[in-house]
């Protein structure tokens, strides 16, 4: 009898510290993923059960006699789907309408399954959006096909670089540097007829609008380690962004 | 000002963010009208209150305030709507001239540009704050309306 109770406990650990590190990989507000840790583990009669998450791991203490357990979460990035999924998974092991073994093998397939949008189609919808900023920021019609163009290359240079070496702000850098020069040749070639807003639109697709709005959510909810560190990683985010450009500019 | 061609540019942007930040496809309409909705408050804002801060301050309540009620439609959580909206009244441009100038050595000019910055930036966070309070107490209040209603008191 104890035995089950205690492979039961442990499933119910590993769920729980699987849903909170997916929530977190894919860009979930710190507050978010407490939450739906906590609901979880009541769901499951640990009433006082204790958790502590950042952006780079998360702790949950389920009781005084059990072990607390540690997930190191490595890599970030923005994948609302898959926690709007992992959302969706716990509001119903909370409703009681998934046991828990069920739970946890959908939180696997979660986890296993690619649901990004195929990536022409990113890029696409880069280039798209940075057409729309151009014009909404009162740039030329002239300028849209430059402003479509580079802001896909930028982001196709984001992505690559950031496949290669992981390293977000070096990717960031060499991204609006490129968008940078290209505005710049087209220019001076004499297509271009403003080179800011070409610019300024072209950037569009890096600025680190999630980290900002989840900084802030965090911090209003005082979760002060994940909303500094996210508030950080958003700054160092334009002013690689801003380093890129300013390089180019500065010639 | 070209009133329906921003609104279309406007939800166009936010919907190919919404590609971008692979939000669920059914939500993927709804990320752009969030985003159209915080655009045209802040073109409103912009005509009317001639102050960019104020009319951010406007915009950022706006999608805030759409994305929540959004959230409580499709059972989902907040920032899938609110990510792709808050996007096109982040202040791009001024910070870009902020550093143009420094790049320039117009020192001067770049603190007006940053500090302006700063101030919409700031007005986007305050945005996102309010809404979400005052959210908070409207929907604490349904709830206890709701308990009553069946009868439950609470404590």
């Amino acid at each position: 009898m104890t035995q089950i109770g205690e492979t039961r406990r442990e499933l119910a650990l590993d769920c729980f510290l699987l849903a909170g590190k997916l929530l977190m990989e894919n860009g979930a507000e710190t507050y978010r993923v407490e939450d739906t840790m906590i609901r979880m583990a009541i769901s499951q009669k640990m009433t006082d059960s204790h958790c502590f998450v950042t952006p780079t791991g998360l702790m949950f203490s389920p009781s005084d006699e059990l072990a607390t357990r540690f997930v190191r979460i490595n890599s970030r990035r923005t994948d609302l789907e898959r926690v709007a999924l992992v959302n969706s998974v716990s509001r119903k092991l909370v409703a009681g309408e998934l046991a828990l073994a069920e739970a946890y093998e959908e939180l696997k397939t979660i986890d296993r399954t690619n649901y990004m949008f195929n990536i022409w189609l990113q890029i696409l919808a880069a280039a798209t959006a940075s057409g729309c900023f151009l014009i909404l920021l009162g740039g030329n019609w002239s300028d849209l096909p430059f402003a479509f163009v580079f802001g896909g290359t930028g982001f196709i240079i984001v992505e690559t670089i950031l496949e290669k070496t992981r390293v977000k702000f070096f990717a960031e850098f060499v991204g609006a540097l490129a968008i940078g020069v290209f505005a710049l040749l087209a220019v001076y070639s004499g297509y271009g007829k403003n080179l800011d807003t070409i610019i300024i639109g072209s950037i569009m697709p890096l600025v680190p609008g999630l980290l900002i709005t989840n900084a802030v959510r965090d911090l209003m909810a005082g979760h002060f380690v994940s909303g500094l560190s996210k508030g950080a990683e958003a700054f160092l985010t334009a002013f690689a962004i801003g380093a890129g450009i300013a390089l180019v500019l500065s010639f | 000002m070209n009133w329906p061609l921003e609104a279309f540019l406007s939800f166009l942007a936010a919907a190919s963010f919404g590609v971008i930040f692979n939000t669920p496809r059914r939500t993927l309409l709804s990320c752009g009208l969030v985003g159209m909705t915080g655009w045209l408050i802040y073109r409103t804002g912009v005509i009317f209150l001639d102050d960019p801060v104020q009319a951010t301050f406007a915009g950022a309540f706006g999608v805030a305030l759409a994305a929540h009620l959004l959230a409580k439609k499709f059972k989902m959580p907040m920032i899938i709507f609110s990510v792709a909206g808050i996007i096109p009244l982040v202040p791009g441009s001024k910070a870009y001239n902020a550093m143009r100038n420094i790049v320039e050595n117009n020192y001067l000019e770049a603190i007006t540009f940053a500090s302006e910055a700063l101030m919409i930036s700031g007005a986007v966070a305050m945005g996102l704050v309010f809404a979400e309070v005052l959210m908070q107490i409207v929907f604490k209040q349904m709830a206890k309306r709701v308990q009553k209603k069946i009868g439950m008191t609470q404590n």
